[in-house]
């Protein structure tokens, strides 16, 4: 009777794999962006983070530098996450 | 001129001894010269997987240091004419491996030998990187799991970037993935990254996949590489490798588990 149940236990596979997978790719990819990067973004963030913080509270996380790389160019890609505006409701 | 093989992972405990030692032997076993060069110093395990633990005398750090001749320091495996070991210092500690030193002994090296493999320390530090330096190839062991295929892809980075081949534009270094303890059964039941999971994350060649078996503990046990347990699955696993790291286009194996009938899938066992 166990053997029948799980044969049909393994219809839905407990996947911890796929879980590992997923995790694996996000991180190897944030991994790789790290590696390839030029060696001036982590100070570039801290600066951009300073200025923003002139006018903006906003944490260290907000902002993320990155440099893609194209066939024939680098892009450098700059988002900043402001925090949502209390004094304007609506 | 001989071929550099450097076996490496970032990880420790995935298999890299193991698989200098089937490596090295395997070559031998094909008539190839070969010597096994062992690069974690403070910490030295390859001579206890060849078996040759009780015939060190010089060391790798002691010919760097000029302290030893290159052929007093070589200890010919007993089993196997073509087949030399390197063996690492036991009480140095890893500074000791200098770029300009280890470069002249794989110089000196390659005027005898055919194949230099090359048994790289875990971690990211001098015993590692001085490994993958001078390679021509380089086997990135890896099992299924997790921390063991971030570092790999750390590993394939450093490859790429810190080796003299990168350094001088040279083509790169040829690398390989082999993955090892793999258990088709758990895989199956989607407990264990599958090999194409792997491949698919680090984007390597595949040169093979050696199944979880007793064999590997057996043969540590007993200091025989574990090529040499040719009944065992990774005894075969490891000479199909070899066989195709030189040229031979021999199919995966133990790569699926056992098909069991209706009535063994029904009834388990």
């Amino acid at each position: 009777m166990m053997g029948l149940l799980d044969y049909f236990k393994q219809k839905k596979p407990s996947s911890s794999a796929s879980l590992a997978r997923e995790r694996l790719q996000i991180l190897v990819a944030h991994d790789r962006v790290g590696r390839d990067a030029p060696s001036y973004l982590p100070q570039l963030q801290r600066d951009i983070l300073k200025v923003l913080r002139k006018y903006v509270r906003v944490d260290a996380g907000a902002i993320n530098v990155n440099v893609e790389h194209d066939d024939d160019r680098e892009i450098l890609e700059l988002n900043i996450v402001l925090p949502e505006s209390r004094s304007n409701p609506g | 001129m001989a071929r550099i093989i450097v076996v490496t992972s970032g990880k420790g405990g995935v298999g890299k001894t193991t698989t200098a030692a089937a490596l090295a032997m395997g070559l031998a076993e094909r008539g190839l010269r070969s010597v096994v060069i062992d690069f974690d110093v403070g910490l030295r395990n390859l001579d206890l997987i060849m078996g040759c633990e009780r015939r060190v005398v010089y060391d790798f750090v002691n010919v760097i240091q000029g302290e030893a001749k290159l052929n007093q320091a070589l200890i010919k495996d007993k089993r196997n004419d073509n087949l030399f070991i390197l063996p690492a210092s036991q009480t140095r500690d890893k500074e000791a491996l200098s770029k300009a030193g280890v470069g002249a002994v794989l110089d000196a090296l390659s005027e005898e030998f055919e194949y230099i493999v090359c048994d790289s320390p875990a971690g990211i530090e001098v015993g590692a990187t001085m490994a993958m330096y001078y390679a021509d190839d380089a086997f990135v062991v890896t099992n299924p799991e997790v921390s063991s295929v971030r570092d790999s892809d750390r590993m394939i980075g450093i490859l790429s970037s810190k080796s003299r081949r990168a350094e001088q534009g040279l083509e790169p270094i040829r690398e390989f993935l082999l993955l090892t303890r793999y258990a088709p059964e758990r895989v199956k039941r989607g407990e264990m990254l599958s090999v194409e999971d792997v491949q698919d994350i680090l984007s390597l060649d595949l040169i093979g996949v050696i199944p979880e078996s007793q064999a590997v503990l057996n043969a540590s046990n007993s200091g025989i590489p574990v090529i040499m347990d040719t009944r065992s699955s990774a005894g075969q696993a490891y000479s199909d490798v070899v066989a195709r790291y030189l040229g031979e286009p021999i199919p995966h194996r133990f790569l699926d588990v056992h098909k069991k009938g209706l009535f063994g899938r029904l009834f388990g066992g």
